[in-house]
């Protein structure tokens, strides 16, 4: 009774650590399996690659990690990205500065973001159900922007966003560090990010500890699509295009599984932003890795959807503590 | 009304016993069901009703003991298997399909087919005709979901019995339903009976209890009170039976002591909150509360004591009524509106209403007065270390320290911590909805001493306890509810345990005598 008792207490210690850490583990064994199994890997070109690839999955990430930690799911995502790239499009097109155009693409996607969390907050929709309907809509709205075509853009800025390095790590990067740093400051010292928590904890209890519970949620919605946004404009300029049926696609997916890989509970009342990042890392290397080994696309979406299970799986509310 | 019970038992449960995680639920309960009688079961929070009928159909395993299902052992390992061996439970929420028709809910795993597929014409007759049968005005065809509650779950019930069930459990069936439903649902009752079913009558109405059963069983703190026929039972000694207090242990106590009890408490009430009204939960109820008083709100399980405070936190819509704090009227109904005017409340529902379980105790205690302890945006952590390290030594909770998480606490120190949120606020109006339930005995006196201290500096307290004694030694005035009724108000040395059991027992004959 007693060694069955001290093993259950240690399965749920194994599993806790798995939660908060498994992501950094799972990040060291691959780096490593890439040392010995793939030719050229551990070059500075390969860091370089990974840090212009994966920026935009963060910085979404960022967003859906809020999100969930509100006990919310975003959907959106992806196609706030067209959005954004489609609204970037259409001013660049029309002439506006590009500074201009970028802002007007953010702020896009804090509209979209707003709407969003209006119908979660206040008309009381399921946040799966209310970002469902922008998924499916966001990307026709896209699409009429643009007049349903691909807009192949020549802005010299893009280049510098493409290309441009500082100390050798890509400027995207560095962007994308620095948001993580703000949020992560966000969600730890503000009471923006004290309320944020305890709504995902328990909503009721927050309610009736006088939390602004609603305001709260619209905000929380509003940073998750201007995030989204702000990838999206990265999106385009690494394109040197706005093709609104394929920038962002399955976004949403990638984001909801480096934030629960990274160790935020989907239940809410959990956050984890450095998780996040790395299960960002994780996943863009993970891909890399299968396209250097010659795995098609389908299955390096296989891949993802056992990650993201397992993840799930270990994140799953134990049975004592129901 | 009464059946003569001679025939062996339907459902018999011996020397049942249930713990969770080392805590008693249930202890040597023993019951039996026969045909054609009502068994009511009644007992407050916690009495472990809900656990015996869960052990009955399967849902949870006993420790000890056994059912026996006319004369023959049973062990359910499941919902499903109980209702196969004919024990049918009706739920408060009814779990039936509410996008399907009525008849389709009523046929819901036993429907008829022809040639493969459904009989639907078949199903809406029959079904029709049963219902007829049980004086149940309904369009089968319509969606469950269009219809009334009360309708709703006389469905499951006629759909229970038509399936055979040999036993019904009913799960305070009436506690939505309007009073003419109610009639309805009796006289329901009162046809299972005549064809010999075995009812099990879970409620917290004493009228309906009376009313409608043959036999009353009380349970208290998961033990067997007592079990007899209705006829045998007085209204005034089955209250107290529910609240612990029997009446030859009541008389040898005699009157607690009253020196608590200030009869005269001068100044302008800080609360007033009078008659509030809801409809089917507060009928007029007042509460007023003056700076340094403890007002009690004493009553049964569901007479609306949570209620009234929820609707002076603002945290359940009135239909109508006034809230006045410190002379100001509140007509916002929202919580963070009554923390503005500093009014606090402590939940019932620990767990469901009261902790972040995920947040550490400082995050839990800091909750409320973020506003206070925020400067731009960004929390003061000094601030917050300061308080939470006053209220954590003041209230003596037993922690590794300040970031532990709330959850593993124990249930008297994580009320503590929720207490500690409350006077972080620096509160006016405190409402204690059950502030020792379930701690231990040495919290507990510390809970109770805290609130007399509050009291003492000025703070206007409305304190809510199942537990008569409490209320009786803490309160300087105590308000009587019964159904979301307010029956009377005792101040001072008319404030006694007696006192109020017979407001809340003459009130129920009172009504019973107005029917017939």
């Amino acid at each position: 009774m007693t060694t069955l008792a001290a093993n259950l207490r240690d399965r749920t210690a194994v599993a806790a650590w798995t939660r908060e850490h498994g992501v950094y583990l799972a990040l060291v064994l691959l780096i490593v399996y890439n040392a010995i199994a793939t030719p050229n890997f551990v070059t500075v070109d390969t860091v370089q690659l990974l840090f212009s690839q994966v920026p935009p999955v963060i910085i979404v990430s960022l967003g859906m990690a809020l999100v969930i930690g509100t006990g919310g799911v975003d959907l959106s995502v992806g196609s706030i990205m067209a959005i954004a790239s489609a609204v970037l499009a259409k001013f660049v097109v029309g002439g506006t500065p590009i500074g201009v155009a970028m802002l007007a693409a953010v702020a896009a996607g804090l509209l979209v973001g707003v709407f969003n969390g209006l119908v979660v907050a206040f008309a009381r929709v399921q946040p799966i159900v209310a970002t469902l309907g922008v998924l499916v809509a966001g990307r026709g709205i896209a699409l009429v922007i643009t007049g349903g075509a691909l807009v192949e853009l020549f802005v010299p800025f893009f280049k510098t966003i493409r290309l441009g390095k500082f100390l050798g790590i890509p400027y995207v990067m560095i962007v994308a560090a620095l948001l993580a740093v703000a949020v992560a400051f966000l969600v730890r010292r503000t009471a923006f990010g004290y309320r944020l928590l305890a709504i995902g904890g328990n909503r009721r209890a927050s309610v009736l500890a006088g939390l602004p519970v609603r305001r709260t949620l619209v905000v929380v919605y509003a940073i998750s699509g201007t995030l989204a946004a702000v990838a999206g404009v990265i999106a385009t300029a690494r394109l040197r295009a706005s093709d609104p049926s394929y920038i962002g696609l399955l976004m949403e997916l990638s984001a909801i599984t480096a934030v629960v890989v990274g160790g935020t509970s989907l239940n809410g009342g959990r956050v984890r932003i450095l998780g996040t990042v790395t299960g960002a890392i994780l996943l863009q290397l993970l891909e890399s890795t299968l396209v250097s080994h010659n795995a098609p696309d389908s299955v390096a979406r296989m891949v993802e959807a056992v990650i993201i299970i397992a993840a799930v799986y270990v994140q799953r509310p134990s049975r004592s503590s129901r | 009304m009464s059946t003569p019970v001679t025939s062996s038992p339907i459902l018999k449960v011996t020397s049942a016993s249930k713990r969770f995680a080392g805590v008693r639920a249930l202890e040597d309960v023993s019951i039996e069901l026969h045909a054609g009688s009502v068994h009511a079961l009644v007992g407050e929070n916690g009495a472990g009703k809900s656990t015996l009928i869960k052990l009955i159909t399967g849902v949870y395993h006993l420790d000890s003991g056994s059912v026996q299902l006319r004369g023959e052992d049973v062990a359910f390992d499941s919902p499903r298997s109980a209702q196969r061996a004919g024990i049918a439970t009706i739920y408060q929420e009814v779990h039936l399909a509410p996008q399907l028709s009525v008849a389709r809910n009523f046929f819901l795993g036993r429907e008829p087919t022809r040639l493969g597929s459904l009989d639907l014409k078949r199903m809406n007759r029959e079904a029709g005709e049963a219902l007829k049968r049980y004086g149940i005005a309904a369009d089968v065809k319509r969606p469950l979901g269009e219809l009334g509650l009360g309708i709703q779950q006389m469905v499951a019930i006629a759909r229970a019995v038509e399936s055979d069930a040999g036993v019904v459990i009913m799960d305070e069936p009436t506690s939505s339903l309007e009073p003419r439903e109610v009639d309805l649902l009796l006289e329901l009752v009162a046809q299972l009976k005549a064809k010999d079913v075995a009812i099990v009558y879970v409620s917290h109405k004493l009228d309906e209890v009376f009313r409608a059963c043959d036999t009353i069983t009380v349970l208290r703190d998961g033990k067997l009170v007592s079990t007899g026929p209705t006829k045998e039972l007085t209204r005034r000694q089955l209250i107290s039976r529910m609240l612990g207090r029997d009446a030859a242990e009541l008389e040898k106590d005699g009157r607690t002591k009253l020196a608590g009890h200030k009869s005269t408490i001068e100044g302008e009430p800080l609360l007033r909150a009078e008659h509030l009204n809801r409809r089917l939960i507060l009928e007029d109820v007042s509460v007023v509360v003056r700076p340094g008083e403890v007002v009690g709100l004493a009553g049964l399980l569901g007479s609306g004591r949570s209620e009234t405070a929820k609707a002076i936190f603002g945290a359940l819509p009135l239909d109508s009524g006034e809230i006045e704090v410190g002379g100001k009227a509140l007509t916002h109904q929202t919580p963070a509106s009554r923390i503005r005017e500093r009014v606090a409340m402590l939940p019932e529902d620990r767990k469901a209403e009261g902790i972040i379980p995920d947040m550490s105790i400082r995050d839990n205690i800091g909750l409320a007065a973020l506003p206070q302890l925020t400067k731009a945006g960004l929390v003061s952590r000094k601030r917050v270390d300061d308080i939470v390290r006053t209220f954590m030594t003041r209230l003596r909770i037993k922690a590794a320290g300040p970031n532990q998480k709330v959850s593993e606490l124990s249930g008297g120190n994580q009320q503590k911590v929720l207490l500690a949120r409350l006077l972080c606020l620096n509160p006016r109006v405190l409402l204690l909805d059950e502030p020792t339930r379930g701690i231990d005995v040495g919290a507990k006196a510390e809970v109770q001493a805290l609130v007399a201290e509050l009291a003492e500096k000025g703070m206007a307290v409305v304190l809510i306890s199942s537990e008569l004694e409490e209320v009786v030694e803490g309160s300087d005035a105590v308000v009587v509810l019964r159904d979301g009724a307010q029956l009377g108000r005792l101040v001072g040395d008319d404030i006694s345990e007696d006192k109020i059991m017979d407001l809340i027992a003459d009130a129920a004959s009172e009504r019973i005598e107005a029917e017939k």
